[in-house]
C-alpha cells in the first residue's frame, strides 16, 4: 500500500509540472497573438492557408502555400480598399503533416488567430475533419486541392473547393480515354489514397459507360516508386491505355517503368500527376502520353498570362496545385471586396455566388460550394511541355489544335458559355444565396 | 510515514495535494483556452497519448516486448466506435456501449497479435508486431471492396460525437454563466478517463499479474520455474495493453469525428514507443510525462520558433515547420543521452543501471 | 511464363537493392545488437549527395564521360555517408552502449527525423531527377524484358557481396568483428579496439549505403528527401527475414523480400479470385459478370500484407529467421 502512495504522490508532483509548464506558456502566447502592427491607417485581415509543409508531400505543401503567398503579395500590391479602409492581408501559413489529427489542431489555431478565411487544407483527410471547426466558426474555406466530393457534401456553408471533384474529374478521364483517345480495354491503377482510388473508381465507371472493358484494377501506393510486379501483370492482360489514379512522384516513374518493359499502352492520368515536373519526373518518357487538370489552359484566360513565370521566378517551379490556391485566395478577396466587407459573416453570402475570373478558370460555385461546370482540360506531352489537347465543358468536348492562336481565345464559345453567361445562372445563384444566407444567420 | 498516520489512512497533506491538483486540472483548459481554444485540444490529444503510451507501458514496460505495431489496437477502437456510431452503417450506439465493445474487439486482436509470436524474442518480436501493424492499416485501407466496411481510404465521415442524454460534448454550451466550448467539455470527460486508465495501471502494477509481467522482463526463464504461466502471462499483457489502446481510439474517433487510415501509420506506433521509453520505462508516472511532453514540445516548438529566430537574428533564417521537427529529433537524441533510462525512471530501473555501469566501468 | 520470368527479374533488382541495405542493418546488429533505424536515412543522403554531385558536372563539365560522372558522384557519396555514419555512431549511440537496450533505438530515431530534416533543409521538398546519363535500353530475355540498368546493378550489388563476405571471412578486420560480435569482452582481452571495429561496422555499411542510394535513384530516376525511411523498413524486414545479423541471411533475405513482393502484386490477386466459386450464390455469379470473371478477395492492394504475412509465417517455424542462429535475447 505505501508504495502505491508514493506513485500517487509522484504522480501528483508530474501532475504539478504539467500544469505549471502550461501556465509559464500562457504570458508568452499572450504577448505574441497582438503582433499584429499597431493601428496604422490601414487593417490588417488574416488569411489562413494550411498544407503539409514537412513529410512526404511537402512539396506540395509548400507549392500551394507559395500560391497563397504570391495571391496575398498580389493583393496588397494592388492596394485594395474596403469599407473605405486600406486593406492589408497577411497569410498565416500553417503546417498540418497529411495528419488529420494535426489538421485540427492547426485549425483551431486559425479560428483562434480569428482569420477571415482559410485557404487549404490540400488533402481530404485533413480538409474534411477540419471544415467542422470552421463551419462552427463562420469562417469561409476553400479547399485548393481536396477533391473528395463528401468535402462539399456534408451540408457546411462555409466549405468551397476550386478544383474539380474526383466525380466530375474522374467522368471527364473515363469519357474522354474512350471517345477521345480511342481506348477499348483500359487498365486502371490507383494508388489506395483517397484521391487516387477516388478518381480512379469514377473513371473506371464512366469508361464502362462509354463501353470499353476494364481489363484490371492494380494498387500501389503513395510512398511507392517500383511498380514493374503490376505493370507487367498489366502488361499481360494487353490493354491499349492504363489510367493512373495518384500523383506525379509515382506517376514519372510508372511511365518510365511501363517503357522499360515494352509496354505500348497509352498512359493517363488526372491532375495529380498533370503537373510541369511530370515530364522531368519521367525522365523523357513521357513523351505523348496525356493527363487532365481541372480549369481551362492558361492561355484562354487573361489573367494566367504571367502567373506562371512570375511563380518560377519567385518560388521555383509549380509542383502542381498553386494555380489553384491561388485562385482560391483571390477569390476569398474578390467576395470581401464585392460584400465592401472583410467580416466572414457579411461576405460568405458574395462569395458563395461569386463569380471571378481566375487563372485557372472562371470560379463560380454550386449549391454545395463545388465548381460550376468546372471544364476539365486534357493535356499531352509534346517535347517535355504540357501542351492543351481538348477541353470537355459540361460533358461536351471540344478539341484544341495543339498550338493555339492567341486570338482564338476569347472566341471560344464552350469556354464561355457556362462562365460568361451570368444572367442565365442567376436563378441558380439566387437559389444557392438563398441557401447560404441562412448561415450567417444561424451565427 | 509515521504509525498513526498510517492507521489513520491518508494524511491531511496527502489530501491537501490531491485537492489542489484537482483544483488545478479543473481550470486548466480555462487557462489554455486563454492562450487559444488550439491549446485545450492539444491537452485532449496529450490525454488520449497518455492512454495509449500507458497501454503500451504494460507490453513493452512491465512486460517486456518490443512492440512496434501497438497503433493497430488504437485503430481497431477507433473504427469500432466509427462503425457503430456513424451513419457508414446506419448504426447509432451510445458511447458508453461502445467503449466496452471496442475495448474488447482491441483485447482479441491483442490476444491474435500475442499467439503466434509468444515463441519470438526480441527484437524478432518487433519487426513482426511492426508488420501487425502495418497489416491493420492496409486492411482497413483496403476493405471497401469487394464489400464496402471500412470506405478505405475515404475515411469514415460524420461520426457521432459523445452524446450523453440530449447533451452532446461537440458544441459550445453555457452553464452557470460559463460558456464550455466542445473541446473544453471534452477535456473534463478525457481528464476522468484518463485518470480512470491511470487508476486501473496503478493497481496492475502492484498486483499479482503486475510483478509477474516484471518477473518476464527480467528473465522469462527464472520465472518459469518460479511457476508462473508464462504463455498466459505474456498474452494478458498483449490483451489488456491492447484494450487501453482501444478506448483511447474510440475516444479519438468520437473527438475528431472523422478518421481515415492515415491516422494510424507506423511512425505513430514509433512515437508512442518514444513516449513510453522516454518517460521511463515501467515506471507510470515517467510515461505519463513522456506522453505529454512529447504532445507538447512539437505543438510549443509550432508556436515559438519563428518569433524566437525573429529575436535572434532579426529574420528567420530556417522556415518554422522544418526547424520544429529538426528541434524534436535532436530533443529526443539529447534526452536519450543524458537520461539513458528515461526522464523519469522507476526505482529498479535507476538501481539496475547504476550497477551495469559500475560493471562496464570495472 | 514470360510473366512469371519477367516478374522474378523485376524481384531480383528490387531484391539486390534491399539486399545491400540490409547489410548495413545486420553488420551493426551482429556486433552491437543495435537497430540502427537511420540506416534509410544514410542511403537517402548518399542519393542526394551524388544527385548534387552529379548534376553539378554535368553543369560545369559536361564534356566528360558519363562513367567519370557517375564515379565522382558515387565517390562524394561515399565519403559524406561514411562521414555521417561514423559521427553518427560516436554522437548517439557509443555513449549508450552499456544503457537500457531500447535507449539506443530511440536515438536513432531521433537520428533519423534529424537527417530527414536536415536534407529537407539542404535539397528542399521538391522531388529531384536524376539526369538521364545512360538511357536504359531493355534486352528481351525469354520474352522478358531487363535493361542494362538493372543488370548491371544485380551483377554489382551481389560483387559488393562478395567482397565483403570475402573482408568478413578472410581479413584480419574480419575476423576481429566476427570475435567482437560472439563476445566484445574477450575480444577486448584479446587486443581487439573494440570501439575501432563497431565504427568499422558503420563505415562499411555506410559505403554500401551510398552504393545502394545511388543504384535506387538512377534506376527509378528520382530521389526525395523522405525516400530513406520506406527503403530502410523494407531492408530491415530482409535482414530480419534472412536472420539478422547473419551477412548471407540478409542477402538472402533481401533477394526473397523483392521477389516475394513482385509475385504477391503479380499473382495475388488470380489465386484469391472467387469466380471459380461463383455457382455458390447469384450475386457473386452476378458480380462476376459485370467484372468480367475477375472478383478477387485480394488484389495488389495487399501486396505488402503478403510479404509481412510470409515474414510471420517464416518467424513462427523459425523464431531467428531463415539463417539466423538461436541467440541470447540482450533484453
Amino acid at each position: 500500500m505505501r508504495f502505491n502512495r508514493t506513485l500517487a504522490l509522484t504522480l501528483v508532483t508530474a501532475a504539478l509540472m504539467t500544469v505549471y509548464g502550461c501556465g509559464k506558456e500562457e504570458p508568452k502566447k499572450a504577448a505574441e497573438a497582438p503582433a499584429a502592427p499597431p493601428a496604422a491607417p490601414e487593417t490588417v485581415v488574416k488569411i489562413g492557408h494550411v498544407g503539409p509543409t514537412t513529410g512526404p508531400q511537402a512539396h506540395l505543401g509548400k507549392d500551394n502555400e507559395n500560391g497563397a503567398r504570391m495571391a496575398i503579395d498580389d493583393a496588397n500590391a494592388k492596394g485594395i480598399m474596403i469599407d473605405g479602409k486600406k486593406v492589408k492581408f497577411e497569410l498565416v501559413a500553417e503546417d498540418d503533416q497529411a495528419d488529420p489529427k494535426q489538421g485540427v489542431i492547426v485549425a483551431q489555431k486559425l479560428v483562434d488567430a480569428k482569420v477571415a478565411g482559410v485557404v487549404g487544407h490540400l488533402n481530404s483527410g485533413t480538409t474534411i475533419p477540419a471544415s467542422k471547426l470552421y463551419s462552427d466558426a463562420g469562417i469561409p474555406q476553400i479547399s485548393p486541392s481536396a477533391t473528395n466530393p463528401k468535402y462539399t457534401l456534408q451540408g457546411f456553408k462555409t466549405a468551397f473547393r476550386v478544383m474539380a471533384n474526383d466525380v466530375q474529374q474522374g467522368s471527364v478521364i473515363g469519357k474522354e480515354a474512350v471517345s477521345t483517345l480511342g481506348a477499348k480495354k483500359i487498365a486502371i491503377i490507383d494508388d489506395k489514397t483517397a484521391y487516387g482510388s477516388g478518381l480512379a473508381e469514377e473513371t473506371e465507371k464512366a469508361a464502362k459507360a462509354a463501353g470499353a472493358t476494364i481489363v484490371a484494377h492494380e494498387f500501389t501506393n503513395d510512398k511507392a516508386t517500383d511498380f514493374k510486379a503490376i505493370l507487367t501483370k498489366i502488361k499481360a492482360k494487353r490493354p491499349d491505355l492504363i489510367m493512373y489514379g495518384g500523383m506525379d512522384a509515382q506517376g514519372g516513374p510508372m511511365v518510365k517503368q511501363m517503357k522499360e518493359l515494352g509496354i505500348k499502352a497509352k498512359f493517363i492520368a488526372g491532375d495529380g500527376v498533370c503537373s510541369a515536373e511530370w515530364p522531368k519526373l519521367a525522365g523523357g518518357a513521357a513523351e505523348g502520353e496525356y493527363c487532365t487538370q481541372a480549369g481551362v489552359p492558361p492561355e484562354k484566360m487573361a489573367n494566367a498570362k504571367d502567373f506562371v513565370t512570375r511563380f518560377t521566378a519567385k518560388y521555383g517551379p509549380i509542383q502542381v496545385y498553386a494555380p489553384y490556391s491561388y485562385d482560391a485566395t483571390m477569390t476569398l478577396i474578390a467576395a470581401m471586396q464585392k460584400a465592401n466587407s472583410t467580416d466572414p459573416a457579411k461576405y460568405l453570402p458574395e462569395l458563395a455566388k461569386i463569380s471571378y475570373d481566375g487563372i485557372t478558370a472562371k470560379v463560380e460555385f454550386d449549391e454545395h460550394g463545388d465548381t460550376k461546370n468546372g471544364a476539365i482540360t486534357l493535356y499531352t506531352v509534346k517535347d517535355g511541355a504540357l501542351v492543351p489537347m481538348a477541353m470537355n465543358v459540361g460533358g461536351k468536348t471540344e478539341k484544341l489544335s495543339a498550338a493555339p492562336a492567341a486570338p482564338e481565345a476569347p472566341a471560344a464559345p464552350a469556354a464561355a458559355a457556362p462562365a460568361a453567361a451570368p444572367d442565365a445562372m442567376k436563378s441558380d445563384a439566387t437559389k444557392a444565396d438563398a441557401m447560404k444566407s441562412e448561415a450567417p444567420a444561424k451565427k | 510515514m509515521s504509525l498513526a498516520a498510517r492507521r489513520s489512512g491518508i494524511p491531511v497533506h496527502v489530501w491537501a495535494g490531491v485537492a489542489l491538483v484537482a483544483i488545478a486540472l479543473g481550470v486548466l483548459p480555462f487557462v489554455a483556452a486563454l492562450a487559444g481554444q488550439a491549446w485545450v485540444r492539444i491537452l485532449n490529444f496529450a490525454m488520449i497519448y497518455t492512454m495509449l503510451a500507458l497501454g503500451l507501458n504494460i507490453v513493452v514496460g512491465f512486460a517486456g516486448l518490443l512492440d512496434l505495431g501497438y497503433i493497430a489496437f488504437y485503430a481497431v477502437g477507433a473504427y469500432t466506435y466509427a462503425l457503430l456510431a456513424s451513419p457508414q452503417f446506419g448504426i447509432h450506439l451510445p458511447f458508453w456501449v461502445i467503449l466496452p465493445i471496442g475495448a474488447s474487439i482491441a483485447c482479441l486482436f491483442g490476444v491474435l497479435l500475442g499467439t503466434p509470436t509468444l515463441k519470438l524474442r526480441g527484437d524478432y518480436l518487433a519487426i513482426v508486431t511492426l508488420g501487425f501493424g502495418e497489416i491493420i492499416r492496409i486492411f482497413l485501407n483496403n476493405l471497401n471492396a469487394p464489400l464496402n466496411f471500412t470506405n478505405g481510404p475515404q475515411g469514415i465521415n460524420l461520426i457521432d460525437p459523445f452524446r450523453i442524454g440530449g447533451f452532446s460534448l461537440a458544441s459550445t454550451e453555457t452553464f452557470f454563466g460559463i460558456s464550455f466550448s466542445g473541446p473544453q467539455k471534452y477535456y473534463y470527460m478525457l481528464l476522468l478517463l484518463t485518470i480512470a486508465v491511470i487508476f486501473v495501471n496503478l493497481r496492475l502494477q502492484n498486483s499479482r499479474l503486475g510483478r509477474a509481467w516484471e518477473a518476464i522482463r527480467e528473465d522469462e526463464i527464472a520465472a518459469k520455474a518460479m511457476g508462473i504461466n508464462t504463455r498466459n502471462v505474456k498474452l494478458l499483457a498483449f490483451a489488456m495493453g491492447a484494450s487501453f489502446g482501444g478506448i483511447a481510439g474510440a475516444v479519438f474517433s468520437a473527438t475528431q469525428q472523422f478518421i481515415s487510415p492515415e491516422s494510424f501509420g507506423l511512425f505513430e506506433s514509433i512515437i508512442v514507443l518514444a513516449m513510453v521509453v522516454l518517460g521511463g520505462m515501467g515506471n507510470i508516472p515517467g510515461v505519463i510525462l513522456g506522453a505529454v511532453l512529447l504532445t507538447l514540445l512539437p505543438e510549443v516548438l509550432r508556436y515559438t520558433m519563428e518569433p524566437l529566430q525573429m529575436a535572434l537574428f532579426g529574420r528567420v533564417v530556417i522556415d518554422a515547420e522544418t526547424i520544429r521537427l529538426l528541434v524534436f529529433g535532436v530533443a529526443l537524441v539529447a534526452i536519450m543521452l543524458f537520461r539513458p533510462a528515461g526522464l523519469w525512471p522507476s526505482a529498479v530501473r535507476k538501481r539496475e543501471l547504476e550497477v551495469a555501469k559500475e560493471e562496464a566501468a570495472a | 511464363m514470360e510473366t512469371f520470368l519477367q516478374q522474378i527479374i523485376n524481384g531480383l533488382t528490387l531484391g539486390s537493392v534491399y539486399a545491400l541495405v540490409a547489410l548495413g542493418y545486420t553488420m551493426v546488429y551482429g556486433i552491437i545488437g543495435l537497430i540502427n533505424f537511420a540506416h534509410g536515412e544514410v542511403v537517402m543522403i548518399g542519393a542526394m549527395v551524388a544527385l548534387s554531385v552529379i548534376t553539378g558536372l554535368l553543369g560545369s563539365h559536361a564534356s566528360l564521360p558519363a562513367v567519370v560522372i557517375i564515379l565522382a558522384g558515387l565517390f562524394v557519396a561515399i565519403l559524406v555517408c561514411v562521414a555521417i555514419a561514423y559521427s553518427m555512431e560516436k554522437i548517439a549511440y557509443r555513449p549508450l552502449r552499456s544503457a537500457p537496450r531500447l535507449a539506443p533505438l530511440i536515438t536513432a530515431i531521433g537520428m533519423s527525423i534529424v537527417l530527414q530534416n536536415v536534407a529537407l533543409m539542404v535539397w528542399g521538398r521538391n522531388y529531384r531527377t536524376f539526369p538521364t546519363l545512360i538511357t536504359p535500353t531493355p534486352h528481351i530475355i525469354f520474352g522478358a524484358a531487363m535493361t542494362d540498368l538493372q543488370m548491371l546493378i544485380v551483377v554489382l550489388a551481389a560483387l559488393l557481396m562478395g567482397g565483403l563476405v570475402l573482408i568478413v571471412q578472410r581479413t584480419r578486420l574480419g575476423i576481429a568483428m566476427r570475435a567482437t560480435a560472439q563476445n566484445p569482452q574477450v575480444a577486448g582481452l584479446m587486443g581487439i579496439d573494440i570501439n575501432v571495429i563497431i565504427s568499422a561496422a558503420f563505415v562499411i555499411g555506410a559505403a554500401l549505403a551510398a552504393v545502394a542510394g545511388l543504384m535506387v535513384m538512377a534506376y527509378y530516376g528520382i530521389a526525395h528527401y523522405y525516400m530513406g525511411f520506406l527503403l530502410g523498413l523494407k531492408a530491415f524486414t530482409a535482414a530480419v527475414l534472412g536472420g539478422i545479423g547473419n551477412l548471407a541471411g540478409a542477402m538472402l533475405g533481401g533477394l526473397l523480400l523483392g521477389i516475394i513482393e513482385a509475385l504477391g502484386a503479380g499473382y495475388i490477386g488470380d489465386v484469391s479470385n472467387v469466380c471459380g466459386l461463383s455457382s455458390l450464390s447469384d450475386a457473386l455469379q452476378q458480380k462476376c459478370a459485370d467484372n468480367d470473371g475477375q472478383v478477387s478477395l485480394f488484389g495488389s492492394n495487399y501486396q505488402d500484407v503478403f510479404a509481412f504475412f510470409v515474414l510471420i509465417l517464416v518467424l513462427i517455424f523459425r523464431p531467428s529467421g531463415l539463417l539466423g542462429e538461436r541467440v541470447a535475447d540482450r533484453a
